[in-house]
């Protein structure tokens, strides 16, 4: 079985041929997505009952935030692969995330700020979650350094895997800040098993953009790593 | 999966295992300071001596006193449990109202007990603030909605 999948669908070729057929695809769901969650979200989603209407930075900062982590885990899920079985394909995948995720991450942290600044009454506070947010970006900008200055290519893949791996120990710690700790950023709204706190005309056009920006991840992954398979050709 | 990769594995797990302790030996050790701010009842349990002191809560319900040139407000800041009255002069933000969680940075002003000098009581302890933030929930309601809840049933809430 194991040997089945490894022989049929890890191979670099496989993974060029099928992302090949894919992104079409991807970029159509993409744009329907992406427009329904843009308009219904910012015209159609009534004003929230304390905010107004600056509750609809949320439409672009959830997603970033979900992105932000999402990319991590990928990136420490294709680290395990290339440490433990050597796949080439993961290594790929690996390297060409850390620079989509870092920008996400700070797309969060500027949308966070930008909102903070009228709800909160303040651009940035030290508080678990804001803190641990940034560890992330830190985390993903010295991936990135530790990938520019190792030239053999075995050996940056490892080293980076390992970065990777370790950093995955933050992933909990930003879920859970909000509630291990006391903190001014307000607790989970829609990751919450009970029923979601949003209202659902607030909640469908952020579920679509979630989506939409999922989905843009992995166009944009897939064409990074094609560029990388045909440089290294 | 051959005898290699089961290894790698096992040491794999291993370290993110005795990583994972390690940090969450180090976060539990620190938990006082990553805390962003203390509440009411955990400020009066404290012996801490720090004068200055975020606290967290909710604002009390009228609760809230403009002075009458509007510049300086006073109010009353619960976790239903303890009170602490605050005063503060400045800006407040948008979302500060009655009932709201807010975050208040001041200095403390306090009259320890004489009999019991590690003993905070609730009455005897103010906050001179600096800086009012406030805390949003994470509910979402429409406006309209929430009208319509509030007239329905005044005690929903």
């Amino acid at each position: 079985m194991w040997h089945w999948l490894k022989q049929n669908f890890l191979p670099v070729k496989f993974f060029y041929q099928t992302s090949t057929m894919l992104l079409p695809w991807l970029i159509f769901l993409f744009v329907i997505l992406f427009s329904y969650g843009m308009i219904a979200g910012l015209f159609f989603a009534p004003a929230d009952y304390q905010q107004g209407d600056g509750f609809r930075i949320m439409y672009v900062h959830v997603p970033s935030c979900f992105l932000a982590m999402g990319i991590y885990f990928v990136m420490a899920v294709s680290a395990f692969l290339t440490l433990v079985f050597r796949i080439k394909i993961a290594a790929i995948c690996m390297s060409c995330s850390a620079p989509i995720g870092a920008w996400f991450t700070f797309l969060a942290l500027v949308t966070g700020s930008i909102w903070g600044k009228p709800m909160w009454g303040t651009w940035w506070i030290w508080d678990a979650r804001l803190t641990s947010v940034l560890i992330l970006l830190f985390l993903y900008l010295g991936f990135i350094a530790l990938q520019s200055v190792i030239y053999s290519t075995r050996a940056r893949e490892r080293a980076g895997a390992l970065i990777a791996l370790v950093g995955a120990i933050n992933l909990p710690i930003i879920h859970y800040s909000v509630i291990w700790w006391n903190t001014l950023h307000q607790g989970p709204s829609i990751s919450k098993f009970a029923t979601p706190s949003i209202a659902p005309a607030m909640l469908y056009p952020l579920l679509a953009m979630i989506a939409a920006f999922f989905i843009f991840y992995f166009i944009i992954l897939f064409i990074r790593m094609q560029n990388k398979i045909l440089r290294a050709i | 999966m051959n005898r290699k990769q089961k290894m790698r594995i096992f040491s794999i797990s291993m370290m993110m295992i005795a990583l994972g302790i390690a940090i969450g030996l180090v976060l539990f050790a620190l938990k006082k300071n990553i805390n962003l701010f203390y509440t009411p009842t955990q400020l009066i349990e404290s012996h801490t001596t720090q004068k200055n002191i975020r606290i967290g809560g909710y604002v009390k319900k009228k609760s809230v006193h403009f002075d009458s040139s509007g510049e300086s407000v006073n109010f009353i800041v619960t976790d239903y449990r303890n009170e602490i009255a605050v005063n503060y002069h400045g800006l407040l933000p948008n979302l500060f109202r009655e009932g709201q969680g807010v975050v208040v940075t001041g200095k403390l002003i306090e009259t320890l007990d004489a009999t019991s000098r590690e003993k905070r009581s609730a009455g005897m302890t103010a906050l001179s603030a600096t800086e009012v933030l406030a805390k949003h929930d994470e509910r979402y309601i429409p406006a309209t909605l929430e009208k319509e809840l509030k007239k329905g049933s005044p005690h929903a809430r």
